[in-house]
């Protein structure tokens, strides 16, 4: 962490780290071999990012779809361990990611409080599992002879365009998605990506099976359309103030009319609600034919 | 070892594996794009011979697969067809009955596929049942054990009866590269099936893994190229069980491109094996086309 070295390193040229991205459970570089500088505030490098196009897009997409029905398969309650799992790893790594959140400029207070509230976020999603279910399914009141019942299932693959919010903006988009049984590419293309890579090292260690989070960055003009038009995605998350971008997504997004869910908040600390979840599942009505 | 009086008369050269090793490589770095890789796609849709291979086989799954060869996507008419349509013997009447009129070949699978440990009788009489429903290619298994045991003059005279079996349909050997073991023995395999009457000679059933490896494939092309030099006769190469992405089918047709030249770049000469492949190809086609990424829901079975 870049604060903390000591002083005796001023002579020493700085290791920086290139954060790779990741997909399909490994982290690879992007298919071009394409770098960006992340940059502090005061415009020092602090580390390498991977520049994506829209064959990482292409690959991303082949995972998450791979992973998709083992992921819904999976019980609810289990979803909801290793949602858990997830905020017990970030918590043991909130230091790392205060750094990350301070070197992006960042107080050290609102650093931490980021932290503590993205680890809250998780749990959150991660009672909501097993309980979405029977509070948003029905059974329906009909004239005819049949036993009607409606019940919500994963819109599938969500495209997630991650928004400027590093952390908490971050975790909160994906932890409703992966709840309900979806899995994501998400496009990390703001200012600050690091805590977002490293997020997905996060990942890697808390028993998400691989596939199920893919983290993508790079720049919004080279992948957000090629991801929007992709016809194995089933549903966008456009985490966005700009309604500019979001429409020229959902433009794109007509191919295979995918679900589009925009979300332009800038800030994200009381954007907790099962309704996240919902908003990524289909409502399947089943008409059951009874005896009369 | 001891060589038997019909291998006697030839000797294959030996494999420098990492030899062949490092030209795959490099023939898989080759970049083809936009236009030249569309004519690539279509020319592997024209190579394909549709395959099912199951025990599960019914009429009505070869009536479906057949639909299919005659129409590979709805959406895109102007594709060619493919090559010809894969399966057992008992449904070669079907096949036959359901591509009457469209130029697309029967191949039937015989000798006691996959494993061929049954007696010639038998294998023969599996052939001509084969060709009388109908087929217009035979896909035979060599017998493994026997070759592995050293006893080539077995396999040749089995590889020559069932030519003579065959009659007017063209024969395809397979050599089941992945029980061979060694590059050696997949060279001295294709040789030896060239010579007895093939006019193919296939990598494997599908039913084992390793199949068609690359390097395997670069073997058998360089075996077909020295014997087109000795006799001047052009045998057909079908790689056939673990190609099922258009990228993998380009590297192939490259490699064929490099090793025996345009000539073999023709479904009268070159042939893939698959049943997975022909949608992947058909993904890339539309997506070069549209510049959409597509989901493989789009696509019929």
């Amino acid at each position: 962490m870049s604060e903390q070295r000591p002083a005796a390193a001023a002579d020493r040229l700085p290791v920086l780290k290139t954060h790779k991205v990741y997909v399909g459970g490994k982290f690879p570089r992007s298919e071009s071999g394409r770098l960006d500088r992340a940059l502090a505030p005061d415009g020092t490098p602090i580390a390498n990012i991977c520049r994506c196009s829209r064959k990482d897009v292409r690959d991303a997409v082949t995972a998450a779809r791979a992973a998709q029905a083992g992921w819904a398969a999976r019980t609810a309650y289990n979803r909801g361990q290793i949602l858990y799992r997830i905020a017990e790893m970030l918590e043991g790594r909130s230091g790392q990611f205060e750094a990350l959140l301070a070197a992006g400029g960042t107080t050290p207070d609102q650093a931490a409080a980021e932290v503590q509230t993205a680890t809250d976020r998780l749990l959150h999603y991660a009672g909501w599992t097993d309980k979405f279910q029977q509070v948003f399914s029905s059974v329906n009141p009909v004239a005819t002879s049949h036993f009607n019942f409606s019940i919500l299932e994963p819109m599938g693959l969500v495209g997630v365009l991650a928004p400027e919010s590093p952390l908490l903006g971050l975790v909160s988009s994906i932890a409703p998605a992966i709840a309900g049984g979806n899995t994501t590419v998400v496009l990390v293309t703001g200012s600050q990506p690091l805590p977002a890579t490293t997020f997905g090292e996060v990942l890697n260690s808390s028993d998400v099976p691989g596939g199920v989070v893919n983290i993508l960055t790079g720049r919004r003009d080279e992948m957000l359309a090629p991801l929007a038009a992709h016809r194995d995605v089933d549903a966008l998350l456009l985490c966005s103030p700009d309604p500019g971008i979001a429409r020229s997504a959902e433009i794109e997004a007509v191919h295979n009319l995918k679900r589009v869910a925009v979300r332009p908040h800038d800030d994200w600390k009381n954007i907790q609600s099962p309704y996240e979840i919902t908003d990524l599942q289909e409502v399947k009505t089943t008409w059951h034919p009874i005896g009369s | 070892m001891q060589m038997s009086p019909a291998t006697a008369s030839f000797e294959s050269p030996p494999i420098d594996t990492v030899g062949v090793e490092e030209r795959v490589a490099r023939l898989c770095s080759r970049s083809i794009k936009k236009d030249a890789k569309l004519q690539a796609l279509h020319l592997t849709l024209s190579m394909i011979d549709l395959t099912t291979l199951e025990g599960a086989d019914s009429e009505g799954k070869v009536r479906q697969l057949c639909a299919k060869a005659l129409q590979l996507h709805a959406a895109l008419p102007d594709l060619p067809h493919v090559a010809a349509v894969c399966v057992y013997p008992a449904l070669v009447g079907v096949a036959k009955r359901a591509l009457e009129g469209s130029g697309i070949n029967v191949a039937s699978v015989a000798t006691s596929f996959p494993a061929g440990q049954a007696p010639i009788e038998i294998k023969l009489l599996e052939v001509r049942k084969a060709v009388e429903a109908g087929a217009d290619e035979v896909d035979m298994v060599i017998s493994r054990g026997r070759c592995l045991a050293g006893d080539f003059a077995y396999s040749a005279d089995e590889i020559a009866s069932v030519k003579e079996a065959c009659g007017e349909a063209h024969l395809k050997v397979i050599l089941e590269t992945g029980e061979l073991g060694t590059l050696d023995a997949v060279r001295r395999a294709s040789d030896l099936a060239m010579r007895s009457g093939a006019d193919f000679i296939k990598t494997s059933t599908g039913k084992i893994k390793p199949a068609a490896t690359m390097p395997v494939v670069l073997v058998m092309l360089e075996a077909i190229r020295d014997h087109y030099l000795r006799t001047g006769e052009k045998i057909g190469m079908k790689p056939a069980g673990g190609i099922s992405t258009a990228k993998d089918a380009i590297r192939h047709l490259v490699m064929v491109r490099e090793t025996l030249g345009q000539d073999w770049l023709d479904p009268d000469l070159y042939r893939f094996g698959a049943s997975s492949l022909a949608n992947d190809v058909l993904r890339q086609i539309v997506k070069q086309r549209s510049g959409i990424y597509q989901s493989f829901d789009d696509f019929s079975l």
